[in-house]
């Protein structure tokens, strides 16, 4: 029901182990969710019940410093703000997209310190000194990114609302070295969907920029 | 007028639009934000967790007490909304869903609140504290256990029943495709800000004028006083057309709270907050000749719907009337409404559901026969349409099998299922047919040609990722005579002209004759202009000898005699020429579709039942191709949805509560870039001059028809298993 909402996104950045976390809670509330719809009265989609509430109290936040596409911000975030949400909302990067909010899809994929991570997936909080990169800062100028222009060339995509994601887990697979063979390039860009269904052209993308082709 | 040379058109473009959506600028609805002091707040929806019954009760206060929380609207403190007639809209039989208006629960997931916050996080959690109490009723989601509901759709020729009794061969099974959803990979989402009585909506839609029009309805205000503005669409596939409750729950949000709101449904509310292909049960007979002459099909299908509306789509009806020679013919299509919410449309709408069954019965004949499943069709290819009555438009189909067959290697097909093998794999290969309707509509395009010689199109259509900006680009370059670079073309704002929905494969033909039109109109003002001014060198000629080849007009016959746009507005002290373009289908005395032949391999894992699709073949009469290098993406793209519907993708009900127990992309399978290999699309030659002036028939539902029966018939020529339910599991192969 809730689990949806980012699992980790919840969870209080320094907690100890020991402390029942929202991760497993959810768990549980899920899982009698559908054994008491199955009865009589039921409560909502919204089973997190009163002892969440008296947790949240005020909504905690902190500061974080932290470095994008070159520029250094110092922001204070609500506890909660995923790296996605902190882009998009907060620092009007609107290039990463949320397509699942839970790992699932890749529409968010960004690079953190050079890896390609689901930002949706990533406390902002947890980002303190970070380096992240997004689709919005990977030209230079007016000049495309070797991959962007693979993606043009390729006709890599449709819609384009996974592109900035593929763009980004294709730099990453780049850098990876994980570009040997077009089976190798399909399995490393498995984790970013593409309901459009451009996957062909992606791989020749990845195989341009890359220089295997 | 002269024809204009043909630049643009048919060559093999990129993207005008490419740029912005490698860089991220490409603004997508929930990118958008609102100007004005105070940004935008959020808003989350909540829905219901039982799937019939009624509210007893709510309790907002843990959600209100939240910090950042703004209000929580639900049905006992909501304002009575208007919920006006909305005719001509996408609306269904029946009574849309009006939200937070009563205390009936009409489907699991059902929006029953929403929380406004200042902040998401805040609206998030906010939301989950909202706690409700229902008295439950007993609901029902099952299509295999529920009555049939209302008069079935019928259709009859001949007398099917006889003809079944006398036929050599009759065969009979029941087919039954699982219900799918868009899953377009953007989120719905809709940002609403109120100024007055004046709304302005950044949606993501197919159709600016659909929330328009809706929310007019829904609030009793005219629809003028609604701007709806979709630059950007992430994928619909037909989900993004009617303009669904979130986007009222939206608008009353931002009008409660006195501040602009933006809306994103999650993953899992687009399952139940927007729509979905329905589940089917479809019945085939067939009755042929030992030659697989055929003599007589019936259809009897039972579709999913809701109960507040009745969904039906024609096209689950159309192939079996029209694709084969059948004298006697007889299908009944029934509804069945459960407790869910209403489907809708998607990609190849009806058509796609129906070439499953019809197609692979056409398989099981050929293998009862012994006929090559292309023979067979072949044989049962008519000379007309046996539903109108009337004549083609244009049929390529006998070329789109030539071609297809040779192309993929038909010939050495052993025809025995099970009889090859590569390792552990078994190999089969299949085949089917696509048709989808070429549908057209009226609309509206504003043309401006400027004083420096470039060109601005508006037209609110919509780019759900066909390539709209860019074939329109080629279009109106060619037909203004300027190069493509210096045309623009703007959609999807109801402050321009007035397009047709942008689905149902009619955009090309429609949007694009409309374009072609008010360009001509442009050219033909300045040709007059030129001929007709006696400082120009084309002075004096006759205006139907005069063509434009990038933004300098000139005779035909005679180049060097010309200028260009910008010296013949410059002389005669004019900083632009303007026309609307404007395009309606004439009745038409023929038959319109276009076609298409599927080709696929398969591997079958013989101890794991895994099946891979190894390559596929697409080859498609879909008339002229504007713009090759995207018709290219889409009908590979169209495979590689057809592979999730025929392989993977099943939403699953549980039916103890009504909810969907796979609402995610987790556990909702969609093909992956590992799922997809060797994917090929070709598409014969040839225009339909009848469909409409562009001689286009449309491409991107064809494109999908046929892509699940065919790899279902491969898997039975890979494993002699023939699987009547969709998806085919790795299950209904052990
Ligand atoms: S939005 Fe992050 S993986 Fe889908
Ligand atoms: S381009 Fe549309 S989802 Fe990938």
């Amino acid at each position: 029901m809730s689990t949806e909402t980012p699992e980790s996104a919840a969870s209080p950045p320094a907690r100890s182990p020991s402390t029942p976390s929202r991760r497993t809670f959810i768990a549980t509330t899920t899982a009698a969710g559908g054994v008491v719809a199955a009865g009589g009265l039921v409560a909502g989609p919204a089973l997190l019940g009163a002892q969440e509430a008296a947790a949240a109290d005020a909504s905690p936040s902190s500061r974080v410093s932290l470095t994008v596409n070159g520029e250094r911000h110092i922001v204070t975030v609500d506890n909660r703000t995923s790296l996605l949400d902190l882009l998009r909302e907060h620092l009007d990067l609107t290039g990463s997209k949320k397509g699942c909010n839970a790992g699932a899809c890749g529409a968010c994929t960004v690079l953190v310190d050079g890896r390609r991570v689901n930002s949706c997936l990533i406390l902002a909080v947890r980002l303190e000194g970070a380096e992240v990169t997004t689709v919005e800062g990977l030209a230079r100028g007016e000049r495309l990114h070797p991959l962007q222009q693979a993606f043009i060339d390729q006709d890599a995509f449709q819609c384009g609302y996974c592109t900035p994601g593929q763009i980004m887990s294709g730099v990453g697979c780049i850098e990876e070295g994980h570009t040997g063979s077009a089976d190798e390039i399909r399995e490393s860009m498995s984790g970013n969907l593409c309901r459009c269904g451009c996957y062909v052209k992606i791989v020749r993308a990845v195989e341009q920029a890359s220089g295997r082709k | 007028m002269s024809p204009q040379p043909q630049a643009a058109v048919g060559a093999p473009l990129s993207r005008v639009d490419g740029r912005l959506k490698v860089t991220g600028r490409a603004k997508y609805a929930a990118d958008h934000k609102p100007d004005g002091p105070d940004g935008v707040v959020h808003a989350v929806v909540v829905d219901s967790g039982i799937a019939r019954g009624r509210i007893t009760g709510i309790d907002t206060g843990a959600a209100e007490a939240e910090p950042g929380v703004l209000k929580v609207i639900h049905h006992r403190n909501a304002p009575t909304l208007p919920y006006g007639p909305n005719p001509g809209s996408l609306n269904l039989p029946g009574q849309r869903l009006r939200v937070f208006q009563d205390d009936q629960v009409h489907f699991h997931g059902q929006p029953v609140a929403v929380v406004v916050a200042t902040t998401l996080e805040a609206a998030q959690h906010a939301a989950s504290l909202v706690k409700l109490d229902y008295a439950v009723e007993p609901s029902e989601t099952d299509l295999a256990e529920a009555p049939a509901t209302g008069d079935p759709v019928t259709y009859t020729r001949g007398d099917a029943e006889a003809a079944l009794q006398s036929a050599d061969v009759r065969l009979e099974m029941t087919y039954r495709p699982a219900r799918n959803h868009h899953n377009a990979m953007e989120l719905h989402a809709t940002v609403a800000q109120w100024d007055g009585d004046r709304l302005t909506l950044w949606d993501k839609t197919q159709w600016v004028q659909s929330p328009r029009a809706e929310l007019a309805a829904n609030f009793g205000i005219p629809a003028a006083n609604i701007r709806v503005v979709s630059p950007f669409v992430g994928g619909a596939f037909g989900n993004a057309a009617r303009a669904w409750p979130h986007l009222t729950v939206a608008a009353l949000a931002a009008r409660e709270t006195g501040h602009p709101v933006k809306l994103v449904l999650t993953r899992r509310q687009l399952y139940s907050g927007v729509g979905y292909r329905p589940a089917y049960e479809y019945k085939v007979r067939l009755g042929s000749d030992r030659r697989g002459q055929l003599s007589a099909m019936t259809h009897e299908l039972r579709g999913e719907t809701s109960r507040y509306e009745r969904f039906s789509e024609r096209g689950v009806l159309a192939p079996g009337q029209m694709l084969y020679t059948t004298p006697h013919v007889s299908q009944t299509y029934r509804t069945v409404a459960l407790d869910v919410n209403t489907p809708t449309p998607m990609r190849g709408p009806g058509y796609s559901t129906a070439a499953f069954p019809i197609e692979s019965a056409m398989d099981e004949l050929a293998h009862e026969l012994g006929i090559d499943p292309i023979e067979l069709r072949r044989r049962n290819e008519p000379e007309n349409d046996q539903a109108s009555g009337r004549p083609f438009s244009t049929r390529r189909l006998r070329e789109c099998y030539t071609v297809g067959a040779r192309e993929f290697g038909w010939s050495r097909r052993d025809p025995r299922p099970r009889s090859t093998r590569d390792g552990d794999r078994l190999i089969g290969t299949g085949m089917a047919t696509a048709v989808y309707d070429t549908l057209r509509a009226p609309g509206q395009a504003g043309v401006r040609l400027d004083a420096d010689g470039t060109a601005v199109i508006e037209s609110s259509t919509s780019d759900m990722g066909p390539g709209t900006y860019t074939s329109m680009t080629q279009v109106a370059a060619d037909a203004l005579g300027l190069t493509v670079r210096n045309v623009t073309f703007r959609l999807g704002d109801t402050n321009m002209p007035t397009a047709p929905l942008h689905g149902g494969s009619l955009t090309m033909a429609s949007v694009g004759s409309i374009v072609q039109d008010g360009c001509d109109k442009v050219r033909q003002q300045a040709i007059r202009l030129a001929v007709e001014d006696e400082d120009s060198p084309l002075s004096g000629a006759d205006p139907d000898t005069v063509v434009v080849r990038g933004g300098r007009l000139h005779l035909k016959d005679d180049p060097a005699r010309g200028e260009t746009y910008r010296r013949l507005l410059a002389r005669n002290d004019l900083t632009r020429l303007e026309a609307m373009g404007s395009w309606t289908p004439g009745q038409s005395r023929s038959s319109m579709y276009a076609y298409g032949a599927v080709f696929a391999e398969v591997a079958v894992d013989a101890r794991l039942g895994l099946v891979r699709v190894r390559r596929m073949l697409g080859v498609f009469d879909a008339g002229r191709i504007i713009s090759p290098k995207l018709a290219d993406s889409q009908a590979i793209g169209a495979m590689v949805g057809g592979i999730g519907m025929a392989l993977l993708e099943h939403t699953v009900t549980d039916h103890r509560d009504g909810r969907i127990v796979n609402a995610n992309l987790a556990d909702y399978l969609v093909p992956v870039n590992a799922d997809v290999t060797g994917l090929k699309a070709i598409y014969v030659e040839g225009r339909d001059d009848e469909a409409d002036p562009l001689g286009v028939k449309g491409l991107g539902e064809v494109v999908v028809v046929g892509v699940a029966p065919a790899i279902a018939n491969a898997v039975f020529h890979a494993t002699g298993r023939r699987v009547r339910d969709l998806p085919i599991t790795a299950e209904s192969l052990l």
